[in-house]
């Protein structure tokens, strides 16, 4: 199943090598982009958000978790009192139906679970991943051969299902999202590891590795200044791809009920809870899925924008007339 | 001729291959749920046992065995099938054997297949629908590349891979069975009573599920076309005046077609997991539903049966893919 | 079909170009072209990459169309007036009344389907036959090509093909609407000599049967003088000179032609400079071997893969290689002359025999025996600048002053024609030529007894190839390095070698002083290799042609 994974991870995310020395053109390529701007700045915004989320709470002098009983209109089954959900200067985005929670910060705080669950989740793949894919590539045909099967094997793991059954025995004294990013983190590494093995078979060949080995140099210093550089760009790149996906998929295990548990704030179970309440407050899901779809559009287009700045082939792509452009300005470098 | 047998030879390696993973897969799940810490037995049976029913489960799993014993025996049950006491009497679990849930009595394997033809008309009817809309929305926006249609194309789609299926089902259902009352809210009937009825009740749950994939396709369909129409020959066809319908139809969607029978082998997994979700949105009473209900209540014996059937249907979709490459494609089978 | 209408326009030519210039962007890729070219006639654009001959080839098919290239001037082809002919007009020309071979001719089909069925494609395009004639006619077209068992082989796809079956291959297809006009844009560059002389046969012989003109691109003035009539030189969008192919190249008028005639390595020419190692003894044509044995490799052996499917690609091959002498290794493709270059540096183990280095036998590599690769763009790392790259030798060898570094650094990009100041730019910022110099540096930096050059000049364009080759002499003389120097090409390895070893299938057919290999050879595939050189002079072409095609008659 190698080969075609290979070949669909390929089309995927292009293993190539990119001829960007040093990150200035990596910036010009990435500024060049409106959308990956617009993007990067969000996602700015949404960082400064989860980090700021205590300040940003206190200002609104709410916290996420206390009832607020005096603001639910219980004869009309729970809902509200007041217009927009309660909302007002006490309560900037109103309230829970039923509890009277602060919408606004269990909102921010979920941003911190979110987006932190995500990244724990992304580094602990790129760890797994970068290791077994090198491992697999630079080590002799038996420790490939045993390193591709597990990996594999670990991608025909279904995440979504294997998650939602270790979640389920895992004692619930366990920190949840701790252990919800390392789930995601030790279930999803398959396809890092394929990626990250092909680049550094196709690196592994280069004239320039040879080279290296010529000049005396021994392995590790050969692997650490001529192979893992060059790994940098296809992780990067893989990276920012998996981070939203990683939000979805947290997002969708918290609302199965098996993410992370109340009283701690998550977006994707904001959104269960809201299920029912879609006529009567219909804010209450807009809010979580509105905060949810933009994070993912703009980690996504960031991610895009990322791989296109580091892999000019992509770049090129984007312009019109690309092949006989691409031939003319190699041309030119040649005589130059 | 000699290339028939190679192709006859990958696909021995391929099914020996598959064979090999599933088995390590049935181990490591094994592992992963029998051998954690804590009290197996209290684990597996759940937290509702009563200490006598804990007992009797820790005989039915042998616990006094050691790990790689008690693993056997999983995997006789799963090969040729074993007997187990209720207590009161002695029942035969037929092969496949995948256990016993402690908490209903029920066989394992009887659940699921009680379960599948759900799971299974919701995820072939999407498949239908994703592959048909993802790979045409990205057959049009490589073609129409730099237009505006392209550009709205791109905005559709990344909007779709950005929104969870949860999201999608809810608001559908919102929109299509709430505000509007245009359908009912999904109910499932069988298929072989009442075809009719079987899709219109399926059509909701179907675009949930089809729309996030699709537009994950989409996006892998455009890439692969943007490369396959850069590619020599394509040139070579323009240059000998065939039609831009021959090209990219004929020609570039050909090259296109191999990474995307890849990515729907690969994201099956991915796509049982959105199956999951819309199972529970729109309670449809599918494997997704079962699974979570028994993580809700922990019934190990279920759920390891269902990591284990969808983890089976993952190697087996990946391990056709796989030939279905080779056959279209021979120069796989030499490389 | 096209019987009425060329006879119609007859009294035009076949193509005009007038004024014609091509801009991507910024960069002016043609700049005000024209030329003619007549019924029947044979011209060749001939340039180095940048010229912007390959830019003309596709403006006269009209594929900048659509591309965000600005193409102004005006081209006509076969009576169609390119730059104002709609779309319909265009796909009418394209393959029914002008054709296009490419360079590539695995990449140019498509690899899915049968090579039969893409030339039917392009023939029912054209001529609204039905699917049986349009298969019957692509039969007929390979058959006519020279494709043996054609109507079987029809059925193939092209990765079932050899290089020269499939440019054969894509030729047919070119015939199969009998156009008044083939472009063939670089057709042999990616195939081996024999092949490329086999390819070359075969266009003559088209064009005296089927009278139609040729437009031939290339960067090989050999080629050119093989094949057309006229020769139009072209330089950075431009021509430089423009005349018949024979005074031309007998008696060029530009200063760049002459400067590109006299780049051309020629397989005729005897070595102007001898290594310092090898003195000719007088009277006898005898090489004396003056420097003792640097490298010994006896009974080498490498297979690749194992099992039913394993590959020998060197067998049993033997080389002795003295101090200060080059050994040019030639061959083609698949010949295992790579594999062997590897083996003596080390970078890859022998399955058996060995290589000894002073005498001593020696596993992995050695920095005294370098290496100098044939792709400028792979061989330096694109992440850091060249002087670290030139560094690493001196730096393994345990060298920890910077300044001492700097210096030796600087030292060697002047030995090898660069500057100082190049010392912390990155590779891309160079352009091929330069970059092999980089790539040579490197391996000097070592202090090598022995470098081993990999088709160090096949990536690059004559001129640049000769300052190269130029410079590899140069040092050896000063410095008294052994040579190994891998090539396909018969007349650079000509050039620089003392001893020449013709490598056929993973082994050395025929191994000796070069002039004795060259002069006299006795191995019957050297002599095959020898006859497939081009020739710069037509005459010769023309009579090396009508010996070539006797013994396929007979």
């Amino acid at each position: 199943m190698s080969e075609v994974l290979a070949a669909s991870g390929a089309a995927a995310t292009d293993v190539s090598v990119p001829a960007a020395p040093g990150a200035r053109p990596f910036w010009r390529r990435l500024r060049a982009q409106r959308a990956a701007l617009v993007a990067a700045a969000v996602v700015a915004l949404l960082v400064l958000v989860a980090l700021a989320a205590p300040l940003l709470t206190a200002l609104e002098g709410q916290d996420p978790t206390s009832y607020h009983p005096d603001l639910i209109d219980s004869a009309r089954g729970g809902v509200p009192v007041g217009a927009f959900g309660g909302a007002g200067a006490d309560h900037w985005l109103g309230v829970e139906p039923q509890t009277g929670r602060d919408l606004f910060a269990r909102l921010v705080y979920g941003a911190r679970v979110s987006l932190g669950v995500a990244l724990a989740a992304t580094v602990v793949q790129i760890a797994i991943g970068v290791a077994v894919g090198v491992g697999a590539a630079l080590g002799n045909r038996w420790i490939d051969q045993l390193l591709s099967r597990i990996t594999d094997i670990i991608v025909a793991l279904p995440l979504m299902i294997m998650s939602l059954a270790l979640l389920a025995i895992v004692p619930q004294s366990f920190p949840r999202p701790v252990l919800v990013a390392l789930v995601i983190g030790l279930i999803a590494w398959g396809n890092t590891a394929k990626i990250v093995r092909a680049q550094t078979l196709t690196l592994k060949g280069l004239d320039y590795v040879a080279a290296a080995r010529l000049s005396g140099w021994g392995a590790w210093r050969i692997t650490r200044r001529e192979l893992l550089p060059g790994l940098a760009a296809p992780v990067i790149t893989y990276a920012a791809l998996l981070v939203p996906i990683n939000i979805s998929t947290e997002a969708a295990l918290s609302f199965l009920g098996v993410g992370v548990k109340p009283p701690t704030p998550s977006w994707g179970q904001m959104l269960t809870a809201a299920d029912v309440w879609y006529q009567a407050a219909p804010q209450y899901l807009m809010l979580p899925a509105g905060a949810l779809f933009v994070t993912v559009v703009a980690l996504t287009v960031l991610g895009d924008g990322v791989r296109t700045a580091l892999d000019p082939r992509a770049a090129s792509r984007l312009r019109v007339g690309t092949g006989r452009k691409r031939e003319a300005g190699a041309d030119k470098e040649d005589t130059a | 001729m000699s290339a028939f047998s190679g192709l006859t030879g990958f696909v021995l390696r391929r099914a020996v291959g598959a064979l090999a993973t599933l088995l390590a897969l049935s181990v490591i799940v094994y592992v992963v749920f029998y051998a954690a810490p804590g009290d197996v037995a209290q684990i597996t049976c759940g937290p509702r046992c009563s200490p006598e029913q804990v007992h009797q489960v820790a005989q039915q799993l042998r616990l006094d065995d050691p790990l790689h014993v008690r693993y056997w025996h999983f995997l006789q049950g799963i090969v040729a099938g074993h007997d187990y006491s209720t207590g009161t009497s002695v029942e035969h679990c037929p092969a496949p054997c995948l256990g016993v849930s402690y908490q209903s009595g029920r066989q394992v394997m009887d659940i699921i297949t009680a379960k599948l033809p759900v799971s299974l008309s919701l995820v072939s009817g999407a498949m239908v629908l994703w592959l048909v809309l993802g790979v045409g929305t990205g057959v049009l926006s490589a073609w129409r590349r730099g237009r505006i249609s392209e550009r709205v194309l791109t905005a559709v789609t990344l909007a779709g891979t950005a929104t969870p299926v949860f999201v999608i089902g809810l608001v559908l259902m919102i929109v299509v069975c709430g505000e509007f009352q245009w359908l009912p809210f999904p109910q499932y009937v069988s298929l072989t009573d009442d075809p009719e009825q079987w899709a219109w009740n399926l059509l909701l749950p179907w675009l949930s599920l089809a729309l996030i994939e699709a537009a994950t396709f989409a996006r892998l369909t455009r890439a692969a076309m943007l490369e396959t129409l850069a590619e020599d020959h394509i040139r070579t066809f323009r240059a000998y005046g065939v039609g831009e319908r021959s090209v990219v139809g004929r020609h570039a969607l050909r090259g296109a077609l191999a990474p995307v029978i890849a990515l729907n082998a690969n994201n099956l997994g991915s796509a049982v997991g959105g199956a999951v979700l819309t199972e529970t949105l729109f309670g449809l009473p599918g494997i997704g539903q079962e699974l979570v209900h028994a993580v809700d209540v922990v019934d190990l014996p279920v759920v390891v049966g269902m990591v284990l059937i969808v983890g089976f249907f993952v190697v087996v979709a990946n391990t056709v893919a796989d030939v279905l490459f080779a056959v279209a494609d021979r120069r796989v089978v030499l490389a | 079909m096209s019987a009425i209408d060329s006879a119609g326009d007859a009294r035009t030519d076949l193509v005009e170009v007038t004024d014609l210039s091509v801009e991507f962007g910024p960069v002016r890729a043609v700049d005000g072209l024209s030329f003619r070219l007549g019924r029947g006639a044979a011209l060749a654009l001939v340039g180095e990459s940048g010229s912007g001959k390959s830019t003309v080839a596709a403006a006269l098919l009209g594929l900048h169309h659509g591309t965000g290239a600005r193409v102004r001037g005006s081209v006509t082809v076969a009576g169609t007036d390119v730059q104002r002919a709609s779309g319909e007009e265009l796909r009418r020309l394209r393959g029914a009344r002008a054709a296009m071979v490419f360079q590539d001719p695995l990449s140019s089909l498509d690899p899915y389907y049968a090579v039969g069925d893409q030339i039917a494609e392009v023939y029912r395009v054209h001529t609204r036959a039905s699917r049986r004639a349009a298969r019957a006619r692509a039969v007929q077209v390979l058959e006519r090509v020279g494709i043996p068992d054609a109507a079987r082989r029809s059925r193939s796809r092209p990765h079932e093909f050899s290089g020269g079956m499939r440019q054969r291959a894509l030729i047919a297809m070119a015939l199969a609407c009998e156009p008044d006009l083939l472009i063939a844009d670089e057709p042999t560059t990616a195939l081996d000599v024999t092949v490329q002389a086999q390819i070359l046969d075969l266009l003559h012989t088209l064009r005296e049967e089927s009278g139609m003109g040729l437009l031939l691109v290339t960067h090989d003035v050999g080629v050119a003088a093989e094949s057309v009539d006229e020769v139009l030189v072209m330089r950075d969008g431009r021509a430089v000179e423009h005349g018949p192919v024979a005074a031309v190249l007998r008696a060029p008028s530009a200063a760049y032609t002459r400067e590109l005639l006299g780049a051309v390595p020629r397989v005729d020419a005897p070595r102007a400079v001898t290594g310092k190692a090898a003195e000719k003894a007088p009277g006898t044509g005898e090489v004396v071997m003056a420097g003792e044995v640097v490298l010994e490799a006896t009974g080498l052996r490498r297979e690749f893969g194992r099992g039913g499917r394993a590959l020998t690609a060197v067998d049993d091959v033997s080389l002795t290689l003295h101090r200060g002498e080059t050994v040019g290794v030639v061959g083609e493709s698949g010949s295992g002359k790579t594999t062997l270059g590897r083996m003596l540096v080390g970078l890859l183990q022998p399955t058996a025999g060995e290589v000894r280095f002073e005498g001593r036998a020696r596993h992995g590599t050695h920095p005294a025996v370098q290496m100098v690769f044939q792709d400028p763009v792979s061989s330096l790392n694109p992440r850091r600048g060249v002087g670290e790259s030139i560094a690493d030798p001196l730096r393994a060898r345990g060298e920890r002053d910077e300044g001492r570094i700097r210096r030796r650094v600087i030292e060697l990009l002047e030995r090898v024609g660069l500057e100082g100041a190049h010392y912390d730019r990155y590779p891309h910022e160079f352009s091929g030529g330069q970059r092999q110099r980089v790539g040579i540096a490197r391996a000097l930096a070592a202090d090598p007894r022995v470098i081993v050059c990999d088709e160090p000049v096949s990536a690059l364009d004559v001129t640049t190839q000769a300052q190269v080759v130029a410079l590899l002499g140069e040092l050896q003389r000063e410095l008294g390095i052994a040579l190994v120097f891998v090539a396909h090409d018969l007349a650079v390895v000509r050039q620089v070698s003392d001893r020449v070893a013709v490598m056929h299938r993973g082994r050395i057919v025929e191994e000796g002083p070069a002039e004795e290999v060259y002069g006299a050879p006795r191995d019957a595939y050297t002599r095959q290799l020898l006859a497939a050189v081009p020739a710069l002079d037509p005459e010769v072409a023309a009579r090396r042609r009508a010996a070539r095609r006797e013994p396929a008659t007979a």
